[in-house]
């Protein structure tokens, strides 16, 4: 093929740009930061400050690496209770937005075609509204006399959270395991259901015929064809939602209670009310680790898999 | 004279699919209407049409994807009309397959047999032979993105026959595949079909694809049948001019009848008189025509069934004397298609008369040209009268 690559050829510089500035700006505002976030984590502090890694004695290059923080991360259970809590409250999360928005996800990529721009501008709606603003509203709609609270109770659904545990009495709903978990499926179902709609408005309805033809039911249809074919758009809207929650701080601080430590509020405490920035910063890199290892991992398997289905 | 009534009755045997005034509307608009039709056991019954005429909607009103609006489909003694396409005892090979992509070939031939309940030793047996017939076996662990269109096909053909349907219905079967692959494919396609046994109806625009694989053919418009028959009669036999015009090429050429002997019909048309012999004139569905002389009729004659000379035909013995089926023209346009070529043979009214001539051979002593004048004849068994 002569004509395409020779045409790409005369774009070089374009298809250079189209590449280089996405990359250019992850340098700048991702790696960089992050690689001074590792600085500091293995960083002594003096008083206020900490010193460089790097100091020059007589003339010779002198390396100060202190791996202490790390070994505390490991020796005090806190942190890693903590980060097993964030991944515990994300996947929850992660699993009721699932629930959630598959169903509704599939209404809408199913709904007459001249309504669904409509559905999906409901789901983008709360966006125009501020997220803090948002979360602050479930603050004053789950306390005592709020109309959230004031319709749980009515139907009894406290009672049923409490002996789950979840809340630790039947009246106490806000700042409760609840609570959270409340706020984040809220906060990131838009999320979820976005790519999953995508996905499922483009798949072939023939393919339900078919499945029809051959015998399935509706139901059957459903789990064999329907959910096998939007893989991609679970997988997208998992991380979508999994990703943010497990370094969420704002809605844990706001909705969450003492029950209810995340690695976010952890990293936060670090920072600014024992202002050690060292400790902080391992945290910080601990979690974007946790994060990235199993992803990356994720990744290459899938990349695997779709190489060898060519 | 009266419309030729379709053939209502299979050819031969008992009626294994009655269709009896079967009508589909959406909406306002009626897709299908009023059809009815009987199909033996091991029929292929191919529906041809254009697009828009309604064959596959009766084609999936047979699957049970749409349900009928009035009429009845029975099946081998059961009523079929509104019967979910999961319960109904027919497969469907989907226009373009619709075979599932995440599966591979063997997981894409059992969904069917699965879905049955029956036992995994007998799934995999059943499939096994499938795979076998359509000469799949080896690509049975391959996804469907990773064959060539026409291993598609077949495994979409494995897959439709792997219930063992008691009809098989066909949209579009070979609709995807490129031309010369089509053609080898079609006969492929008629043994399997033939070797497993099973009744088909199959839907196509394709008029060569129903001429090769069908049994017989329904010629639909604006959801009726226009007419049923075998591929040859509805060729050499249209009951209408729709049907003359749909199905290859054809003149037609409108006259009055002059005269309605015991043997022949005489057709006197702008540019010449047609004689036609009578027991070839019309189709066999209500004998031979009779007309009112004075009576407005079409003459339908296919350019093949014309010879094309430079110097005046002659009258052969078996021919009547007389100045019949003979006409002069300029050759206004050639199309050389190889083994035949189309000429456009301008005639003094200004139609333009198609003439097919086979190249027998290579060279030809006085080639006719453009421009050139010659000769068009035929005999009295080439042509078909019709209501104009």
């Amino acid at each position: 093929m002569s004509a395409p690559s020779s045409s790409s050829k005369g774009s070089g510089h374009g298809r250079l740009a189209v590449i280089g500035i996405p990359y250019f700006w992850l340098l700048v505002f991702f790696l960089l930061p992050f690689l001074i976030v590792m600085k500091i984590s293995v960083s002594e502090m003096d008083e206020v400050t900490f010193r460089d890694i790097l100091s020059f004695d007589q003339g010779r290059p002198v390396l100060a690496l202190r791996f202490d923080n790390y070994l505390t991360l490991l020796r005090d259970d806190l942190y890693l209770l903590t980060y097993l809590a964030s991944l515990k409250y994300a996947a929850v999360t992660t699993l009721l937005c699932l629930a959630i928005g598959y169903p509704f996800a599939y209404f809408m990529a199913r709904a007459r075609s001249t309504l669904q721009p409509a559905l999906l501008m409901l789901v983008m709606l709360p966006f125009w509204t501020s997220f803090l603003l948002r979360v602050y509203a479930w603050k004053a709609l789950l306390t005592e006399h709020g109309w959230a609270a004031d319709a749980i109770r009515a139907i009894g659904l406290d009672r049923l959270l409490f002996r789950a545990n979840l809340i630790p009495g039947p009246e106490q709903l806000m700042n409760t395991p609840f609570s959270l978990v409340l706020g984040m499926t809220y906060t990131y179902l838009p999320f979820m259901i976005l790519p999953l709609y995508s996905n499922l408005s483009k798949m072939d309805l023939r393919l339900l015929e078919a499945a029809a033809d051959l015998g399935a039911t509706a139901w059957i249809a459903f789990w064999k064809i329907t959910v096998p074919l939007s893989k991609a758009g679970i997988v997208a809207g998992s991380m979508l939602v999994f990703i943010p929650c497990v370094g969420e701080y704002v809605i844990p601080e706001l909705l969450g209670g003492p029950q209810t430590q995340m690695i976010g509020r952890t990293l936060w405490d670090e920072f600014f009310s024992n202002n050690d920035w060292p400790m902080a910063a391992t945290v910080a890199v601990a979690m974007v680790l946790l994060i990235i290892v199993p992803l990356a991992l994720f990744n290459k398997v899938e990349a695997e898999t779709l190489e060898a289905r060519r | 004279m009266p419309d030729a009534n379709p053939t209502l009755r299979p050819p031969d045997g008992v009626p294994f699919l009655q269709i009896r005034k079967l009508v589909k509307d959406f909406g306002g608009h009626r897709a299908v209407d009023d059809v009815s039709i009987d199909i033996a056991r091991g029929e292929i019954f191919a529906l041809l049409g254009s697009s828009g005429c309604g064959k596959t909607t009766l084609l999936r009103m047979l699957a049970g994807f749409e349900t009928p609006s009035a009429g009845s489909i029975v099946l081998d003694g059961r009523d079929l009309a509104g019967m979910a396409p999961y319960e109904s005892p027919m497969n469907m090979m989907f226009q373009s397959y619709a075979l599932f992509p995440h599966m591979t070939v063997w997981d894409n031939v059992a969904f069917g047999p699965r879905r049955s309940g029956l036992p995994s030793a007998e799934v995999a047996e059943r499939v096994d032979a499938m795979l076998r017939l359509v000469q799949l076996s080896a690509y049975a662990r391959r996804k469907p993105h990773q064959l060539s269109g026409g291993q598609q096909q077949r495994v979409a053909l494995a897959r439709s026959l792997a219930k063992k349907p008691q009809l098989l219905l066909l949209d579009e079967p070979l609709g995807a595949l490129d031309k010369k692959l089509r053609e080898e494919t079609q006969i492929e396609l008629v043994n399997i079909i033939e070797e497993v046994g099973v009744t088909c109806v199959m839907v196509t625009h394709d008029q060569e694809e129903a001429m090769t694989m069908a049994s017989r053919i329904a010629v639909m418009s604006e959801g009726r049948f226009l007419q049923v028959g075998r591929p040859s009669e509805i060729y050499e036999t249209p009951a209408n001019r729709f049907v003359a015009d749909f199905i290859g090429n054809v003149n037609l050429m409108d006259g009055t009848l002059t005269a309605d002997a015991s043997d022949h019909l005489l057709v006197r048309c702008a540019d010449v008189t047609h004689r036609i012999a009578k027991r070839d004139a019309q189709p066999g569905a209500d004998g031979s025509p009779s007309g009112t002389v004075g009576q407005a009729v079409s003459v339908a004659l296919r350019p093949e069934k014309i010879r094309i000379s430079r110097d005046a035909p002659q009258v052969l013995d078996d021919e009547p004397a007389g100045d019949f089926n003979r006409v002069r023209g300029t050759v206004k346009d050639m199309s050389y298609f190889g083994s035949y070529t189309v000429y456009h043979l301008q005639l003094a009214s200004g139609l333009a008369l198609k003439i097919s001539a086979s190249n027998t051979e290579r060279h030809r002593a006085q080639p006719i040209d453009w421009g050139d004048t010659a000769w068009a004849s035929w005999s009295p068994h080439a042509q078909v009268v019709l209501n104009a």
